[in-house]
């Protein structure tokens, strides 16, 4: 049974122009097998929410270097939840300081990715993550 | 050499072998074991490395360089209000800093005042929030502007800050003829590389030229450009792609500014550079060597430019961002005291030294000034400023310049069947070979045939977080009221005269400085000034293919 690809949407929501980051776990994603689709910059977080339900993705990957994270990630989740995509996968990266990890994690970022992190790393956690609830029942192909 | 080959190395590599099978420069370039003057058989002296202060200026462009006056030490600062950058601009003042840099925060980049939706969440973050003159007014109090010279990181609204920097001289009485300093201005780099882009490329290129001819008559002394090569490299690009991509660039300006009327000399010797200095220490000092003989032959052979300050390449200098690590932060200070080493070594104007905790926020005033101490240490202590490029003659730097300068010529090449750098960009040619290499470098970590250390080597279980510099929340609430306060002080007919006629200048072919100026002295503000840009020329939508 040929399950169907796990499909992102990598996003920069807020006004940072700086995206290696996010291009670079964009292609490392898609040599891993996933279907990637970039927003490109300047994102709010109502299109964010909206690419993800028009994309039907399973997880979305924030990037944000400006500092403006502890505004903008938890934004995004509500934009999510009120098109009721509460189950989308939501991970962040950038330059997060470690202090505003738990903070971030409790509104509902999964995970957070700082610099240095292998792509390999990020791979990983989401094929568990959404593997697990694929195992579970969920969005499963027939 | 075939015997020395076929002998000892032969004999040693018998019973260890080298550490690699393969040595490769950041580029990709294969790093040989030996150079020799076989190497530079092809060398001229005169042609090709002359003398400083002379074309082709591969040896630096003052006759004496840092035996009459070091670089000038050069931080970026800027974050929050203007009330907290002019005491950072202090502090620095304070510890011996000899320019000023301004870094504006994302908002003021993209020309969206601080009560703008757009800003929510970044007032102030990356850089100072400046939304009217008062700002700008206030960022530079007690800092007199025949004094000192600063240096604007702006854009696609360069022309507004620009016109707010005279403003503010005007104020402190001194005449804009007295100005020095630099706005980066370089807007093809912002669709390359960086995204704080407004408008769409060819009225952007219109802005620029304006610029470039406004200064000619009223700012003699303020360069008028600094094109970036710096977030090119940062955004992935390699030492090669970074010279091949900033001159491509340069030549676009040139012929934009030709093609508007101007002479190539009247502008020429005030377009200035800005590169990055990456790990790979000596292929960075021989980018720099290159990077300078290729443009003054461009300058003088492409565009017949006759004024040898036009031949030029001036440059500041960055120690690379993207270097640094979040694990063991320390490591960092060692990583920006060679790479700073190497701007120094490729004969920089002006420097700015990375602070080892920027992996993780905006720097601390601890780190800053460790970064400040850096540069300090190299000019005074470690004595390579007291000659002028030492490193000239050593073969493999010498077969590195002349390398880099090939592959440069050869990129621009392809650059130029294009139809030149904007066609470059617009058809996503010069973003797709940075995302390659940016792509390559990160597997080459990953794989562990780059090792950075404290990240794929020589791990430690990390100590939790230093003091780390925090942008007070309440900036843009305190931002947003004394915006409001202004709008409700000021002449509002003053201002809709001014911005009319900007608006007047910008459906035709007037140049639109004059016009900014005077909506700036009326405290029109930076969104504004930009909505009635972005009302005639409308606004650049990026491609999100990857």
């Amino acid at each position: 049974m040929a399950q169907e690809k796990i499909r992102v949407l990598v996003a920069k929501p807020g006004l940072d122009g700086h995206d290696r980051g996010a291009k670079v776990i964009a292609r490392a994603l898609r040599d891993a097998g996933m279907e990637v689709i970039y927003t490109g910059l300047r994102q709010t977080p109502e299109q964010i929410a909206e690419a993800a339900l028009q994309e039907d993705v399973d997880v979305v990957g924030l990037s944000i270097l400006s500092g403006a994270h502890r505004h903008l990630f938890p934004r995004v989740v509500e934009a999510l939840r009120r098109k009721g995509l509460g189950d989308v996968l939501v991970i962040g990266g950038g330059i997060i300081p470690t202090e505003d990890v738990p903070e971030l994690k409790r509104q509902g970022i999964a995970e957070l990715f700082g610099p240095g992190t292998p792509t390999a790393k990020v791979v990983e956690f989401i094929r568990k993550m959404v593997g697990a609830e694929r195992e579970s029942g969920r969005d499963v192909e027939p | 050499m075939t015997a020395w080959t076929e002998g000892p190395v032969k004999k040693t590599l018998a019973k260890f072998a080298e550490q690699k099978e393969d040595f490769r420069l950041t580029s990709g370039e294969p790093v040989h074991r030996l150079y020799t003057p076989v190497d530079l058989a092809d060398q001229d002296y005169l042609e090709d490395l002359g003398f400083p202060g002379e074309y082709p200026f591969t040896r630096g462009v003052q006759p004496t360089m840092y035996r009459g006056r070091f670089w000038t030490m050069r931080q970026y600062a800027g974050f929050g209000s203007a009330e907290e950058t002019n005491a950072r601009f202090k502090y620095l003042r304070e510890h011996g800093q000899t320019g000023l840099s301004v870094a504006f925060d994302l908002p003021t980049q993209i020309g969206y005042d601080s009560d703008h939706p757009l800003a929510e969440g970044e007032v102030g973050k990356v850089g100072v929030a400046i939304d009217t003159l008062a700002d700008l007014e206030t960022l530079f109090a007690g800092i007199p502007l025949d004094k000192v010279s600063t240096s604007m990181t702006i854009n696609a609204p360069a022309s507004t800050l620009l016109a707010m920097y005279q403003a503010v001289g005007r104020k402190q009485g001194v005449p804009s003829r007295a100005l020095n300093g630099t706005v980066q201005n370089d807007i093809l780099k912002e669709y390359a590389a960086r995204g704080t882009y407004i408008f769409p490329p060819g009225p952007s290129m219109r802005l620029v030229t304006d610029i470039f001819a406004y200064c000619a008559r009223e700012m003699p002394d303020w360069n008028t450009i600094s094109i970036s090569g710096y977030h090119i490299r940062e955004a992935g690009a390699t030492a090669v792609q970074e010279v091949a991509f900033t001159l491509a660039n340069g030549i676009a300006y040139v012929q934009a500014a030709v093609e508007a009327g101007l002479e190539v000399d009247s502008f020429g010797p005030r377009l200035s550079f800005f590169f990055n200095s990456h790990l790979d220490f000596l292929e960075e000092v021989a980018k720099f060597r290159a990077a300078r003989r290729l443009w003054a032959r461009i300058m003088r052979g492409r565009f017949g430019a006759k004024n040898p300050r036009s031949w030029m390449l001036r440059f500041h200098t960055q120690t690379a961002g993207v270097t640094l690590t979040a694990q063991q932060p320390d490591n960092n200070i060692i990583r920006v005291a060679w790479q700073a080493m190497a701007a120094v070594l490729g004969g920089t104007q002006s420097l700015h030294t990375n602070s080892r905790d920027e992996a993780l926020a905006l720097p601390s005033e601890d780190s800053v000034r460790i970064a400040l101490r850096t540069q300090q240490l190299i000019a005074h202590e470690s004595g390579v400023a007291e000659t002028i490029d030492p490193l000239a003659g050593s073969y493999y730097v010498e077969t590195l310049t002349d390398r880099i300068e090939a592959e440069a010529r050869h990129y621009i090449e392809r650059i130029d069947a294009m139809g030149g750098a904007p066609a470059a960009i617009e058809r996503g040619f010069i973003q797709s070979e940075i995302h390659d290499s940016a792509y390559r470098y990160q597997r080459e970590i990953e794989s562990g045939d780059r090792v950075i250390v404290g990240v794929n080597k020589f791990q430690v279980e990390e100590e939790g977080p230093r003091e780390l510099l925090r942008v007070d929340p309440e900036v843009a609430e305190r931002q947003r009221a004394k915006l409001a306060r202004i709008k409700a002080a000021r002449d509002g007919g003053a201002v809709d005269r001014a911005l009319g006629a900007l608006e007047g200048a910008a459906r035709g072919r007037d140049n639109v400085m004059p016009h900014i100026l005077e909506a700036v002295e009326a405290y029109a503000t930076l969104g504004e000034i930009n909505d009635i840009l972005r009302k005639v020329f409308g606004e650049y939508h990026a491609s999100t293919a990857l």
